[in-house]
């Protein structure tokens, strides 16, 4: 295709003005990237679509011209998810951000896929309801985006992921036809589950355009705990105690040394810089109970070799720490040029050998890298420091990637705890998932959107 | 000063598009484009430094769109130093050219290159547009209603120019003011607007600093600071305006540099980065910038003495932070804590408190509609608190709010913090001085 591909843009323009088709090199060079470092892809038109319909349209008249369609909410993916292919138009949903019901009979809430995370949980939490999944993003992530990452967050321990709050979606099929799955009702059998097909899909089978979720009511009460440890092994024990003794906190987080330091230099919420490791405990729920669980966490704590626990005495100190942890992944960015992430997870037994495993491996190929993590998930983050600039030192990623995916998989563990497999874990995803499985997903791709307009290239190469 | 293609890349680098940042600036809110976010215009700055990009009028537009506001730096865990970046873009994109007109080169060279480095014509400047606001003239001119004359843009300013008060602040302030004893001593830096339009604040700065036991110097003619032409991409006259100052106070001599204006003492701070090449100036820079204080930041530092009399009865009052304070100086608790210290003071906080409202340098005459939303913005968390005062500590920010809620007829007062507290020191029983 032509790189500029005039008739597909004047097409465009008909449909949604020229206002919401954006073609000037200024203009689509920041649509190039997201979250992810060094993936990056020149898209030939950003467009911004403020409903179902003009989506389809785009839909449509990509169809026609054979332009491939990436669908992009706020770019904060960190698995290349919304990085343009080659004469790919980016489809923009940002502006399509209302929400507009939340229904507090049914416990329910319903948005425009481009809604902000955030806004969704304020707008639950203003009629006294609960919306759980905060990515570490939530402040900027869409949550279209979320579904398509199936995306998970600090409190995914006790409350689980995107998928377990979706009731329904609707969705725009690569033919351009406009779908709804799911309904409002609790229990709905009715044919195939193919809500939750689209439900970590990564814009590659469908664009979703509006999702119903389910809320929960307002925990009464909650109780913050900062555990400090001098030596890593001790925090994954204490983890494992916690779990064996039947608590369930909602958020058991991790953060190592290097991440400790940097965090500290940003958000400057006394966290002890030099301690080799911290866990970041809450516990939810009623009053009673929140008190009675936060006494035993703490004395597992100490049991466990814990050398201080603290106990946030505020709400607004809770907040403050829970805030300083979701700025890890980027304030690790202040260490060294170039900052690419890993999103490993495997069983909670496996947790202190993954960890040794990690630094084991930095050691072996002289890198910089820090862990941080969701703990009580075993989804680890293992972030390898760098500068792109430097090849040798490149090399050297991409075998200490190899090497981390591999004692994953070798721990039963998953490629992808939360941030999607897109263009970064594309290599990798037949080694967990074997030939037939992998088949199976290429079968579903196929089926879907048989001239591969969504997303091509994406999760698997295109065929 | 170095452009984007020589500087330091790993300054560009920096940025890892996490996008943490989008929602605290006020362009992206406005549009939601990529590019009026920070980390859009980082990546079209490091696309020039990378030469995929020329540096094009649409690049140049999308600089002077930026508020340079600062929100994107207290935003962004990975410590991305934005001003810089920004300051370097701007001076790439006048070093080009490519915005260049007549019009906007003689309104540049008037305001960058004549008007604000040369301290006594600002004052004469000043001294004439009082004597039309005072003598009435500018009534008549209104009612007669020649204003029609004027070409749009200045039509719709006219009459939003600030009110120049009758004495300037060489005329309150003595160059060595003393207290009964001296602990400390401090130079005040007056500014160019705060000059002409504020002397009051500059008095009370000088009035609650002697309260505290500071001897004080306040030069009666000083240069101005050079962050208009910072902001503005005029980098050399930045430089040569640095060097004026240093060479008219010797930081070595004081225990502090006193600003009391959020946008000066930004730019003030950073002397010893803009002159750290320079081989005569860089180490007095360096000294410079580890005793600039905002007066706020060194009045708590010092462990001010809290008034016992009141600045008025009973006042509510909300405090708007100045961008180039909170986001450019991070000083944000220390205004609220001397407004907490004043008896009779209730402090209400406002939503979106670190907000611009809009004013940012020139922008509210370059950009009036973006700079228009924000103030309506800001107005409208402001009033919502029911303050009666709104407490600010940057000139600008001050003409932009006090503007707003003259244009609705509304009554709330805009006041610096430590004219309040100075009101409150004078009020104390038996007081002296
Ligand atoms: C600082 C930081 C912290 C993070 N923390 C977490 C975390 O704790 N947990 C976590 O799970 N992730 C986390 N992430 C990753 C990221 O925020 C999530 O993947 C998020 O869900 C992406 O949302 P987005 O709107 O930015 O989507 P984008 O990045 O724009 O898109 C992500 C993918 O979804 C597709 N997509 C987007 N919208 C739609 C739609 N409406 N319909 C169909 N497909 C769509 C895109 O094509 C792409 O494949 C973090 C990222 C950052 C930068
Ligand atoms: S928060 Fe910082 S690192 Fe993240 S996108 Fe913004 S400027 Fe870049
Ligand atoms: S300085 Fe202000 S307007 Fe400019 S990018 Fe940063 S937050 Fe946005």
């Amino acid at each position: 295709m032509s790189p500029g591909n005039p008739e597909l843009v004047n097409a465009l323009v008909q449909v949604l003005g020229s206002e919401n088709v954006l073609t000037a090199l200024e203009d689509i060079l920041p649509y190039g990237f997201d979250g992810t470092a060094t993936f990056k892809q020149r898209p030939v038109a950003v467009v911004f679509a403020h409903d179902a319909a003009q989506v389809s349209a785009v839909i449509k008249l990509a169809r026609t011209h054979r332009a491939p369609v990436v669908t992009r909410g706020s770019g904060t993916g960190l698995s290349g998810g919304s990085v343009p292919v080659p004469g790919a138009v980016v489809l923009c949903l940002v502006k399509m951000d209302r929400i507009l019901e939340v229904d507090p009979a049914n416990l329910t809430l319903r948005a425009e896929a481009g809604a902000i995370t955030q806004k969704i949980f304020d707008a639950a939490d203003a009629t006294g309801l609960f919306y759980p999944p905060d990515p570490g993003s939530m402040k900027i992530s869409t949550i279209g985006g979320n579904v398509a990452e199936n995306s998970g967050g600090l409190r995914g321990l006790k409350y689980g992921v995107t998928r377990d709050y979706v009731m329904g979606l609707e969705v725009v099929l690569a033919d351009g036809s406009i779908c709804w799955l799911g309904s409002k009702c609790v229990k709905d059998v009715a044919g195939y589950n193919l809500r939750d097909l689209f439900i970590g899909s990564e814009g590659t089978l469908g664009v979703v355009t509006q999702v119903l979720l389910k809320l929960l009511p307002k925990p009464a009460a909650r109780q913050t705990l900062l555990a400090t440890y001098a030596r890593m092994d001790s925090a994954a024990e204490t983890v494992s105690a916690i779990i064996a003794a039947k608590i369930i906190p909602c958020t058991l987080e991790f953060l190592d040394r290097k991440t400790i330091q940097c965090v500290e230099d940003f958000a400057k919420v006394g966290l002890p810089r030099d301690a080799e490791a911290i866990l970041l405990i809450e516990t939810d729920g009623h009053p009673a109970a929140v008190a009675d669980e936060a006494a035993k966490i703490e004395e597992l704590c100490r049991a466990h070799g814990a050398t201080s626990v603290r106990r946030a005495a505020t709400a607004a100190e809770a907040a403050q720490l829970a805030t300083a942890r979701r700025s890890a992944f980027s304030a690790l960015a202040r260490l060294r040029p170039t900052t690419i992430l890993e999103d490993v997870t495997v069983p909670r037994s496996e947790l202190a050998g993954m960890i040794r495993e990690v630094e084991a491996i930095a050691t072996r190929h002289q890198l910089n890298i820090a862990t941080f993590g969701h703990f009580g998930d075993g989804n680890l983050h293992p972030t390898i420091l760098t500068d792109e600039r430097d090849t040798a030192e490149m090399h050297r990623v991409e075998l200490a990637f190899a090497d981390i995916v591999q004692a994953t998989l070798a721990r039963g563990g998953t490629i992808t705890g939360e941030h999607g497999v897109g263009l970064a874990k594309k290599p990798f995803l037949k080694s967990q998932l074997g030939d037939a499985s992998y088949e199976l997903l290429r079968l579903v791709k196929r089926s879907l959107d048989p001239d591969g307009l969504l997303n091509p290239g994406k999760i698997f190469d295109q065929s | 000063m170095k452009t984007l293609a020589e500087m330091d890349y790993s300054v560009l680098q920096q940025c890892m598009h996490c996008g943490i940042c989008l929602p605290t600036c006020p362009t992206y809110l406005e549009t939601k484009e990529e590019r009026n976010s920070p980390r859009g215009r980082i990546a079209l700055m490091r696309a020039v430094a990378d030469e995929e990009l020329d540096i094009t009028k649409a690049f140049g537009d999308e600089m002077y769109y930026c508020l340079g506001c600062l929100a994107c730096t207290t935003a962004c865990p990975a410590g991305v130093n934005y001003a810089e970046l920004f300051e370097t873009a701007r001076a790439d994109v006048e070093k080009k050219g490519v915005l260049a007109s007549p019009k906007r080169d003689a309104i540049r060279w008037f305001a960058l290159r004549l008007i604000f480095t040369r301290p006594r014509l600002l004052r004469a400047m000043g001294r004439m547009l009082w004597l039309w606001q005072a003598s009435g003239a500018q009534m008549a001119f209104r009612k007669l209603k020649l204003t029609r004359l004027l070409p749009a843009n200045l039509r719709q300013l006219e009459p939003q120019a600030p009110t120049v008060l009758a004495k300037f602040s060489h005329q309150l302030i003595k160059p060595v003011e003393k207290p009964a004893s001296v602990k400390r001593r401090v130079a005040v830096l007056t500014g160019c607007v705060q000059d002409l339009v504020f002397a009051d604040v500059n008095r009370a700065t000088v009035d609650v600093l002697l309260a505290n036991g500071c001897e004080v110097h306040t030069p009666p003619v000083q240069p101005c600071c050079g962050s208009l032409h910072a902001h503005n991409g005029d980098t050399d006259t930045a430089g040569e305006l640095a060097r004026r100052q240093l060479d008219l106070f010797d930081p070595f001599v004081f225990d502090a540099i006193i600003s009391n204006a959020g946008g000066c003492g930004s730019h003030l701070r950073h002397y010893d980065h803009l002159l750290a090449e320079d081989p005569v100036y860089a180490a007095r820079a360096a000294e410079w910038s580890r005793k600039l204080k905002d007066i706020s930041e060194y009045l708590v530092e010092i462990g001010f003495r809290k008034p016992t009399g009141a600045a008025t009865a009973s006042t509510e009052v909300t405090y708007h932070e100045s961008c180039h304070l909170c986001h450019g100086q991070k000083v944000s608790k220390q205004p609220r804590e001397i407004l907490n210290a004043i008896p009779g003071v209730k402090l209400s906080e406002c939503a979106e408190a670190t907000m611009c409202c809009g004013s940012a340098g020139i922008y509210n005459i370059t950009q009036p509609e973006t700079s228009g939303w924000l103030q309506e913005r800001k107005l409208g968390h402001l009033r919502a608190t029911g303050a009666e005062v709104v407490a600010t500590a940057n000139p600008g920010c001050h003409l932009q709010i006090a503007n707003g809620f003259a244009q609705s007829g509304e009554k709330t007062t805009v006041v610096h913090p430590v004219v309040l507290l100075a009101q409150a020191y004078r009020n104390e029983t038996g007081a002296a001085r």
